[in-house]
């Protein structure tokens, strides 16, 4: 017991040395920097992507080409209902919206990255495919005809 | 000068904040960036067309009608359907090896690829349309879009592996990854040449309107 016994009264015991911290944390800053990318919206609906085995990573240099529509419930069902609505950048639009929409993101994208463009139908898995169909009737209209169904990367299930 | 700089030593920064500026920006950027991949089945909408326009022509031999009604059950060329064997009734269907002549003509033997690596193959007519109804669940519906990719895939590196004795997966890695400019050049021809020996021919044709 004597042995922790604090030694010649009264001395404290000594500090850590954090001189090191922040070189620690710059680390692990850059990291975050580096790995992440800023979030391009704040999600007004509830979109949780299904699953599927045959999906396509979109490359990094082609992330700038992607319009995306998200699709789902909205979180505030007192101001927007509980049926599923989508979200256009910012703002929860209807169909009649997603035409002027895309044309509208499409000219904002450099002239070079037109042809490449798509457009991404980011839908919650709990919905169903009626609202899907409008989207794609408004797209084709428009003639934007390239999409991608937006999923999670799973095993195959069969 | 140096003898100014020792007589009056500069006094040091005090740099006790700094990891507390540190982890205020570490902070910031946890909160506002994202870490999340974007994956997704890329599809080509069919171009919108004058009403009055006829549809092309196609033999009823040569499609593969798979309908997901709002009860998500499957309806493959009007008899019940099964997702778990959709994906082996889509390959035997589109490959047609037995040439049965209630399944997809083939065109006459034609050569596909360039620059050497050419090889000649009958390419298939098939078609699979894929109809919904309005009712049909989202999650249903991307799991047979999901099958319906795995099968052309699975016949494309099938036809991949005969011809070049390489999957059309390694293909399209080499041809982004491939060591030298050569692998990659030669891995694009290969993949492009199978690719359209093997279109992906899934039709999403206008929903059935539920009353």
């Amino acid at each position: 017991m004597s042995k922790f016994k604090k030694r010649g009264g009264g001395s404290s015991s000594p500090g850590i040395n954090t001189a090191s911290l922040p070189d620690i944390v710059f680390m692990l800053l850059f990291f975050f920097m580096v790995a992440t990318r800023m979030r391009e919206v704040t999600l007004q609906v509830k979109v949780t992507k299904p699953g599927s085995s045959q999906a396509v990573k979109i490359a990094a240099e082609d992330r700038n080409k992607i319009i995306s529509v998200y699709v789902g419930k909205p979180t505030k069902a007192q101001l927007y209902g509980s049926a599923p609505r989508m979200q256009l950048n910012d703002v929860i639009a209807d169909v009649k919206d997603v035409g002027p929409f895309v044309l509208e993101e499409m000219n904002r994208l450099p002239e070079v990255d037109r042809k490449k463009a798509f457009v991404s139908i980011k839908a919650d898995e709990e919905i169903s495919t009626g609202i899907i169909t409008d989207i794609k009737e408004a797209l084709r209209d428009v003639d934007a005809l390239k999409i991608q169904y937006g999923t999670r990367k799973t095993a195959s299930l069969y | 000068m140096a003898r100014s700089r020792s007589r009056k030593p500069l006094p040091e920064i005090n740099s006790g904040s700094m990891a507390d500026i540190a982890f205020l920006l570490l902070i910031f950027f946890l909160v506002t960036t994202t870490m999340d991949q974007e994956f997704g089945l890329p599809r080509e909408l069919p171009r919108k067309i004058e009403e009055q326009t006829p549809p092309p022509p196609v033999k009823e031999r040569n499609v593969l009608l798979v309908y997901v009604n709002r009860n998500n059950d499957l309806l493959v060329n009007n008899e019940y359907g099964d997702i778990k064997s959709l994906k082996e009734r889509v390959k035997t269907f589109v490959a047609n090896r037995k040439n049965r002549t209630d399944w997809p003509e083939k065109d006459a033997p034609e050569e596909f690829g360039s620059d050497g690596h050419t090889f000649v193959f009958q390419k298939s007519k098939g078609i699979v349309a894929l109809q919904n109804d309005r009712l049909t669940s989202y999650k249903t519906y991307i799991e047979v879009q999901d099958v319906l990719t795995q099968a052309f895939n699975e016949l494309r590196n099938e036809l991949a592996k005969e011809k070049y004795g390489k999957t059309f997966e390694e293909l399209s890695q080499l041809s982004s990854k491939g060591q030298t400019d050569d692998i990659q050049e030669e891995a694009t021809i290969k993949m492009q040449a199978v690719q359209k020996a093997i279109p992906m021919a899934i039709s999403e044709a206008e929903p059935i309107k539920s009353k």
